[in-house]
């Protein structure tokens, strides 16, 4: 009569309901990679020469570079010449305005709960939506302009702010950062560009919805935002593709760039199609991430709900380099079927009185493998400097595994440095007291999970929150108490 | 309104309850006396339906239906309550959300509309006063943190709220000390109605001084020995088990 497995294996086996496939027409390059594939992706996207030798070097670089193999994760070998590297849904002209976006690719984002005509938008979200290779739509881009704020896609930006792109591009994640990010500097396509100026509080949430079509392409998009002194930002991305029996990579880069006094949120909700219940398909998801607080007194966080992709390799961390500065990373990584999950952060404490906080709550069912990997760097300069690391672990049942790698590397001693560690199952008695106040076993289940997540949740943005909650087939807790 | 005849369980294989029989009428408290071991935990989660225990013979009827037929949480939803020894501890879920969340299930298993946060937290309020628990505890995470008198307080709490119509309360007086105690008989002996019935498991008769059965029944060995009003609590009090166990001795040996 044990009840728990049933019902996890009912909450792993909902449906995944993203995963259907859009039919347009798309602008397809060959297959493979090599220096003009990479000058065909530049001149499609008209960009200036900085950005083709920027790509170039990065190309290279990549080329002398191993695929990194200490990550506790299982998969078979990528064939990086047999991935299509840019697909862009085929618009019939340069686009002017949302009014001549492709009927089916607004659909698409209807579908997805994305709509991207204005008048039905939540009035306190702007999106970017990234289909395949390339921005389809911005909302909220002029409003958002009037107060100083360029939120566009990443190649408007190339052509429009090339400056910037310029100034800050590579700065927080450069090429020669790993492996992925090389590959990523060498073949993005688009992403989100936010620059926020001096004293302005973005009033919106920035969004970027990302999501992949076409067949064996792989997406490699790159987002940089940058807050200017004193300014502050919620940034918050979501992911999805459609149910397909091959691996997809997804390798993409973000780099979060906050001035004196500013202060980035990005939240992100990532629910790449997992595979099936045998490990079949699923997107490889290989992502680097990084903010820098450079100025004083900033503040960047992190907060993300990884539910999706076959593969997670993503360490989202901060480089705490102005004095008192924040830096952030709340976590909840789920792993179902055959999922694996190898994720933490890196709090890198060089200003003095820097202080990090790391909450990370992995939860694994099925045959999921999840792995908490940690780095918290404290230089010698860092007087002060402060961490707070708390890493938890829930197993649903006795078929999956829950890993913890924590780094510390402490180069002075008037710092402190905390880690806390539980790993707990979910106890017959607890669902039987559960079901003794009349819930049933799913419900039990759902509350918690997540009142496990509840201090990561709590961080997410009112929108993503219940979005994530259901996406752990979750009823959110209710106002009361 | 329950009746439990020729009752027998196991647990890992081991067998605790032997042949338990016992009617509980409508409106009547009952206490179940007996020594450590003797398996009046057992049979307070064998009616709740714990998983970990398996039923051998013999049949409860509650309320005209095969109690054993139920899920735990049908049971719970037809009015069965189990005030916990050890109540369990949710990280994360406030006692009001789980509280509310219990409540309209049972509410929609009756018809009834759920009820909504306002309307629930004056119902909250109201129970929480009658049992004298600061108003935080509404917020903190489901008895995590509480010390034992807290959690067995916030178990009546629940029961006040769940308003079931038999309550079993286990050993809810262990870890009360006097002040607590009075006031869980207070809020017990608010919640008694002759449309309700209480089963009463304890080791000591120091509870049931404040909560008045009108039956006590004492349970060794897996069954109930011996019957009596409430003044069979006051003999055992003053001349323990061992008269019990040793007439239970002499029985077996008759039968043997």
């Amino acid at each position: 009569m044990n009840t728990a497995p049933d019902t996890i294996e009912a909450l792993a086996n909902r449906e995944y309901k993203y995963g259907f496939v859009t039919p347009i027409e798309s602008d397809v390059i060959p297959r493979g990679l090599n220096e003009d594939i990479i000058r065909m992706i530049s001149a499609k996207k008209n960009e200036p020469e900085f950005m083709l030798e920027w790509r170039l070097r990065a190309y290279r670089r990549w080329l002398t570079m191993e695929e990194p193999k200490w990550a506790n994760l299982h998969y078979s070998p990528i064939n990086y010449q047999d991935i299509i590297y840019y697909s862009a849904p085929k618009q019939k002209k340069p686009l002017g305005s949302l009014d001549e976006v492709d009927e089916e690719l607004l659909r698409t984002f209807e579908k997805l709960g994305i709509p991207l005509e204005e008048q039905k938008r939540l009035a306190g979200v702007a999106v970017d939506a990234v289909f395949d290779s390339v921005s389809v739509a911005t909302t909220f881009k002029e409003k958002l302009l009037e107060l100083g704020i360029i939120f566009c896609s990443f190649s408007e930006a190339v052509q429009n702010h090339p400056d910037l792109v310029r100034k800050y591009l590579g700065t927080v994640v450069p090429y020669s950062d790993n492996y992925f990010a090389a590959l990523n500097s060498a073949v993005f396509s688009d992403g989100s560009f936010c620059y926020v100026p001096k004293g302005v509080r973005c009033p919106m949430e920035l969004s970027t919805y990302f999501r992949i079509n076409a067949m064996d392409t792989g997406q490699f998009e790159r987002t940089l935002i940058v807050a200017e002194e004193g300014s502050y930002v919620s940034y918050m991305e979501g992911c999805t593709a459609p149910i397909r029996d091959t691996n997809q990579l997804h390798a993409a880069v973000v780099e979060l760039v906050a001035l004196e006094r500013a202060q980035i949120k990005y939240s992100t909700v990532q629910n790449w199609y997992a595979g099936d219940r045998e490990g079949r398909g699923g997107i490889y998801n290989f992502v680097t991430k990084r903010g820098k607080c450079a100025g004083d007194n900033s503040r960047i966080s992190w907060t993300q709900v990884e539910t999706g992709s076959a593969i997670t390799w993503k360490y989202p961390g901060v480089i705490l380099q102005g004095n008192n500065s924040i830096g952030e990373f709340y976590s909840v990584a789920v792993t179902n079927n055959y999922q694996q999950a190898d994720t933490g952060t890196k709090m890198i404490h060089i200003g003095k009185n820097t202080r990090s906080t790391i909450v990370s709550k992995g939860i694994s069912a099925g045959h999921g493998n999840n792995t908490y990997r940690g780095l918290v760097k404290v230089l010698p300069k860092a007087m002060g400097a402060r961490n707070y690391t708390q890493c938890d672990s829930l197993l649903l049942g006795d078929q999956c595994g829950a890993h913890t790698f924590p780094y510390m590397e402490v180069q002075n001693s008037s710092s402190s440095v905390e880690h806390e560690a539980c790993t707990s199952k979910i106890s017959d008695d607890q669902i039987f007291y559960c079901k003794q106040r009349g819930l049933s076993a799913e419900n039990a289940v759902s509350m918690i999970v997540n009142g496990f997540c509840k201090e990561v949740f709590k961080n997410l943005p009112m929108e993503f929150a219940v979005e994530a909650s259901k996406l752990l087939g979750i009823s959110l807790e209710g106002s009361v108490g | 309104m329950l009746e439990i005849r020729n009752l027998c369980a196991t647990a890992d294989h081991k067998t605790i309850l032997k042949g338990i029989n016992l009617k509980v009428g409508i409106g009547e408290v009952h206490a179940i006396m007996g020594p450590n071991g003797s398996g009046k935990s057992t049979l307070a989660q064998v009616l709740a339906g714990h998983p970990s225990y398996a039923v051998t013979d013999g049949e409860v009827r509650y309320e005209g239906q095969d109690l054993l037929a139920l899920a735990p949480e049908e049971r719970a939803r037809e009015g069965v309550f189990l005030a916990f020894q050890y109540p369990l501890e949710i990280a994360g879920v406030s006692n009001a959300y789980f509280l509310r969340t219990g409540l309209n299930e049972i509410r929609k298993h009756k018809g009834l509309e759920e009820l909504d946060a306002m309307e629930f937290l004056g119902l909250l309020k109201e129970k929480m006063k009658l049992l004298e628990m600061e108003p935080s505890m509404k917020s903190r995470s489901v008895n995590e943190g509480f010390s034992g008198g807290e959690k067995k307080r916030n178990e009546i709490l629940q029961m006040a709220i769940m308003d079931p119509k038999l309550a079993i309360m286990d050993e809810t007086d262990s870890g009360l000390d006097i002040d607590a105690m009075k006031i869980v008989a207070k809020a017990v002996n608010k919640f008694r109605s002759p449309d309700n019935a209480v089963i009463v498991v304890t080791h000591y008769q120091r509870l049931l001084n404040y909560i008045t059965p009108d039956f006590v029944h004492v349970l060794f060995d897996g069954r109930i020995v011996r019957s009596g009003g409430k003044e069979l609590a006051l003999e055992l009090e003053e001349k323990g088990y061992d008269w019990i166990k040793e007439e239970a001795g002499t029985l077996r040996e008759a039968r043997v």
